[in-house]
């Protein structure tokens, strides 16, 4: 007990007050009315110069969005949302187009030092750039394209890109330049009509990013996009769409930190995934938004349609996630297993701390021949928090010989928390063979009096306890991500991670 | 909702029949103002539909679509064939009591030689002279459930037990549920066992219907309270008629020290419910539950336990199977909650299911909610059909392939059935268990 408690304690002292990506950037910004009505939806529309078909497509979302209700099923409460008082669309004031990162603000600039992103270092983060044809070498290339509130602000590595015929650009400027893919594929993996938050997404997206990788070809690096939340009361809608081609193969990076701030923000992005027949494509997400101070006040509000579809035969997608921030987290990543052979993979660490209310998890929909699935969650919870997995697996009648397996475990650090674990299993074909496991329990005192004998302090040993316990998700964020997430579940649960 | 618009023709059958029905239900004062509050639940929610997250996958208003009238009181002629059906259910050496359409048939039950300290009355008798205190208990179910307000309005009878403190009975006690009617009715009982301080008892409940009968509908509830350092054996078996619906909901609530041991096997009916709701209430109590369901046809099942761990020091264990054939739907929604003062609690769940055709279906919710966190808690779920290698090695041997079926089968259920603590209880249900699977090859 005395260890547990002295980790409780630590926790407590450290507090989660200490955010440490919590500053403001000063740059004037250009926002829309506040309010949401048909006209900020023309506004938005408007500012970002869309087609006419892209307006009518927003439009009708926004009917749509007016006829639905504010889902209540996740375990997760907050005051109601006053959709009336948030702005719904700033971006920062453009002086002109810039071709180089030098005519970029240096206000925001300074921001991602801060974040320590090296946009302005050279075009690597951790490694040196080789010529092509090194990629064996160990040290590979990240393109970034960060999102600066609103607006992509600055894109890297668009040339190298451009060689291997894979187009990464904002969405905003991919309705412009690629309409016929946009028509194709936006809105085909989650439609308008999906649920309340996707459907506010597809009226008021504000940008995003576009990747499309051509039939055969192996993206040249990983692909990543920082967000960032700055302005006050302005909700965050991001609308990502990854197109893998026949035989493509992307990985993509998203990670997240917000400004420290009192009042609750609203962020609803959706993320649509599509691959086509032995295609795969590598999500990962490292998600550290505000999660609100000590008292449970302020926070981001994380609203999140995330959903992969293996369009293609014996294509693929995986998501890992490492959910660290938000006051409220509702996210369920999931795989439409569609193509014969095709696998779906789900890795997740959600750790919660203070009054931070989880409530995430997947859903893997086998539809096609022989399609495998795998998840692996881990929730940690701590501090007065409820972390929840809510799962579906599910194999319709012509799925035969669907395959998965989940397992869930959860820890709990301190008294005041809680895990849960809602899971449904559905199979409708009787050569589906579908495994589930889950455990809760609190770190064995066996093994800490273990560890403590061999003569490491407690600290050490709860922290070797939870990077074991996380470790099966960890290994499978890229190299670079990897060492962040550490970085981020040590700022989150500092004093368990020694 | 708009009221108006929700009641269906159905809707306003029932109503008519609760109005004509309610002065000839026992009890007055009190227990008739609890009714027709029951009922007013009931009519506000009406039948539970998938949108209500309890009864997502069972769709009453889908698949039951109505609620029947109450059966009429049982003639000579009607207990006399609910004597014949009887026949091979009857248990050696327990004490039997008979419910025939929903009301108690002394003809046919075991009322004499009183083992000490077991009472046994109708509920009739309870509703219409018992003492407060025990009506208080009987109407004490939520009704928060739209099926258990119901049966709180409408509950004509069923029996109350009570076993005084240190009695541990050498009788096991025999419920019999059986179902005569030649059209379609519905019955409504409710019971109550009550055990003492360190008392024993063994329970066994059957759900019966007589030949030759139709559509019928079981509305049963069962309120069991395990004391201090008591211990329940509780078995039962759902052999209905293949038209049969059987919506049942128990409560239980264990004391400290209790033990309670539970197992229970649909084989029959075209749709079941079971909900039970354990109440760990009292420190060091160990609670098992198991269970299986052997669908075919179109038949429908649904398993719903909630555990909950209100105290510390509990344990508990579930166990789940089930089999499904042809076009049967299985259901196991299995929910543990381990609220924040509960620490030390060790609960583990596993449920698996087997699926034997292509238009079988299988659905497993296991939840766990857990607020304390010096606990060890686990659940497991699985569904499969049978492995093909393990028939092939029994093929090998000589089996025929119904054989092998039958035996990897059988293998599979037992390993719910072993959870049964008494040699008696576990044969009866392993006998069960063979009668469907020789009805099937």
């Amino acid at each position: 007990m005395a260890a547990v408690q002295e980790t409780v304690d630590r926790v407590r002292r450290i507090d989660v007050d200490q955010y440490r990506y919590g500053f403001e950037t000063l740059i004037e910004s250009d926002k829309a009315p506040k309010g949401l009505s048909e006209d900020t939806v023309r506004f938005i529309s408007a500012k970002k110069n869309e087609p006419a078909w892209m307006l009518e497509w927003r439009l009708e979302a926004y009917r749509r969005w007016l006829t639905m209700t504010e889902p209540k099923w996740a375990r997760v409460n907050y005051p109601k949302i006053d959709y009336q008082d948030l702005y719904y669309y700033a971006a920062p004031k453009a002086k002109k187009t810039v071709s180089s990162l030098d005519e970029i603000d240096p206000e925001i600039l300074k921001t991602y030092e801060k974040l320590g992103i090296p946009l302005r270092e050279v075009e690597v983060l951790e490694g040196v750039v080789r010529p092509e044809g090194e990629e064996g070498s160990g040290q590979r290339k990240i393109a970034v394209d960060a999102v600066f509130d609103s607006v992509s602000v600055a894109t890297t590595f668009q040339k190298e890109l451009k060689k291997a015929g894979v187009i990464f650009m904002p969405i905003s400027e991919a309705i412009r330049e690629h309409p016929e893919l946009v028509k194709k594929y936006l809105g085909s993996v989650v439609p308008t009509s999906d649920n309340y938050f996707a459907t506010l997404n597809s009226a008021v997206f504000s940008d995003g990013s576009f990747v499309y990788v051509p039939p055969g070809v192996r993206c040249p690096m990983e692909l990543s996009t920082y967000f960032r939340i700055n302005e006050r009361n302005t909700g965050q809608f991001e609308r990502t769409l990854i197109i893998a081609d026949k035989g493509a193969y992307v990985s993509y990076l998203e990670g997240c930190t917000a400004p420290q701030r009192d009042e609750n923000q609203l962020h609803a992005a959706v993320v649509e995934l599509v691959t086509l027949d032995d295609a795969e494509i590598k999500y990962s997400t490292v998600q550290n938004w505000y999660p609100g101070n000590s008292e449970g006040v302020g926070g981001i509000y994380n609203f999140v349609t995330k959903r992969g579809d293996c369009r293609g035969n014996n294509s693929k997608i995986s998501w890992t996630q490492v959910e660290t921030g938000s006051a409220i987290t509702w996210k369920y990543p999931s795989c439409i297993l569609r193509g014969d052979n095709s696998r779906g993979e789900f890795y997740s660490v959600a750790i919660s701390n203070g009054h931070q209310q989880v409530d995430s998890g997947t859903k893997m929909i086998h539809l096609g021949k022989n399609t495998t699935s795998r998840i692996i969650s881990k929730g940690i919870a701590a501090g007065v928090s409820q972390n929840t997995y809510r799962g579906l697996v599910t194999a319709h009648r012509k799925a035969t010989g669907a395959r998965n397996f989940t397992a869930c475990d959860s820890l709990l650090i301190g008294d005041k928390c809680g895990a849960h674990t809602v899971p449904y299993v559905e199979a409708k074909n009787s050569s589906a063979l579908f495994e589930h496991e889950a455990t809760t329990s609190k770190i064995s005192e066996d093994v800490l009096f273990y560890c403590v004998q061999r003569g490491l302090t407690q600290e050490e040993a709860v922290g070797l306890v939870v990077n074991g316990f996380v470790k099966d998700v960890l290994q499978q964020l890229p190299m670079e991500f990897a060492v962040e997430a550490q970085k981020l579940i040590s700022i989150s649960l500092e004093g368990s991670v020694g | 909702m708009n009221l108006v618009l929700a009641k269906t023709e159905t809707g306003r059958a029932l109503n008519d029949i609760f109005d004509v029905a309610r002065d000839r239900l026992p009890g007055g004062g009190k227990v008739a103002d609890a009714r027709r509050q029951a009922f007013e639940v009931y009519e506000r929610a009406g039948l539970p539909h998938r949108r209500i997250e309890d009864w997502k996958y069972t769709d009453l208003r889908a698949l039951m679509r109505e609620v029947l009238p109450p059966a009429a009181t049982p003639d000579a002629a009607t207990v006399k064939r609910a004597g014949s059906a009887l026949k091979p259910h009857a248990i050696a050496g327990a004490r039997r009591l008979v419910l025939v359409d929903g009301v108690f048939a002394p003809q046919l039950s075991d009322t004499g030689d009183f083992e000490q300290g077991l009472s046994v009355r109708t509920l009739r008798e309870v509703l219409e002279a018992g003492d407060a205190a025990l009506q208080a208990q009987l109407l004490s179910p939520a009704s928060s459930d739209p099926m258990v307000a119901l049966n709180s309005a409408m509950m004509t009878d069923g029996l109350v037990i009570e076993v005084a403190d240190g009695t541990a009975l050498k009788q096991p006690l025999h419920i019999v549920h059986i179902a005569t009617a030649a059209h379609p009715v519905a019955m409504f009982t409710r019971s109550l066992l009550k055990l003492g301080k360190s008392a024993g008892a063994t329970l066994v409940e059957s759900y019966i219907g007589a030949d030759g009968v139709k559509t019928y509908q079981v509305h049963d509830s069962l309120l069991l309270t395990v004391d201090d350092g008591a211990r329940l054996d509780h078995v039962r078996l759902v052999e209905d008629g293949r038209e049969a619906f059987n919506i049942c909901a128990a409560v239980v609530t264990l004391g400290a020290h209790a033990h309670y041991n539970i197992f229970g096997m649909t084989s029959g009916g075209n749709l079941s419910r079971y909900h039970a709701v354990i109440a760990v209430a009292g420190e060091h109590s160990r609670v098992e539950t198991s269970g299986v369901n052997l669908l075919n046809g179109r038949q429908h099942a649904d398993t719903t336990l909630f555990l909950d761990h209100a105290v510390p020091n509990g344990t508990s264990r579930e166990v789940f199977r089930a089999v499904v054939d042809d076009r049967g739907h299985s259901v196991f929604q299995g929910r543990i909650i381990v609220r924040p003062q509960a620490q030390k609690t060790d609960a583990r769940m596993m449920t698996r299911a087997l699926l034997l055709s292509d238009d079988a279906e299988a659905d497993n919710k296991p939840e766990l909610e857990i607020f304390a966190d010096d606990v060890v808690c686990g659940h497991g779920a699985t569904t499969g059909a049978l492995d093909e290698s393990l028939l092939f090695y029994l093929r090998a041997r000589g089996l025929s392939e119904k054989e092998a079926q039958a035996l990897l089968i059988q293998a599979f259920v037992g390993e719910a059935i072993e959870q049964i603590a008494s040699d008696d209880l576990r044969g009866l249900a392993m006998s069960a268990a063979e009668r469907w699977l020789a009805a099937r090859s």
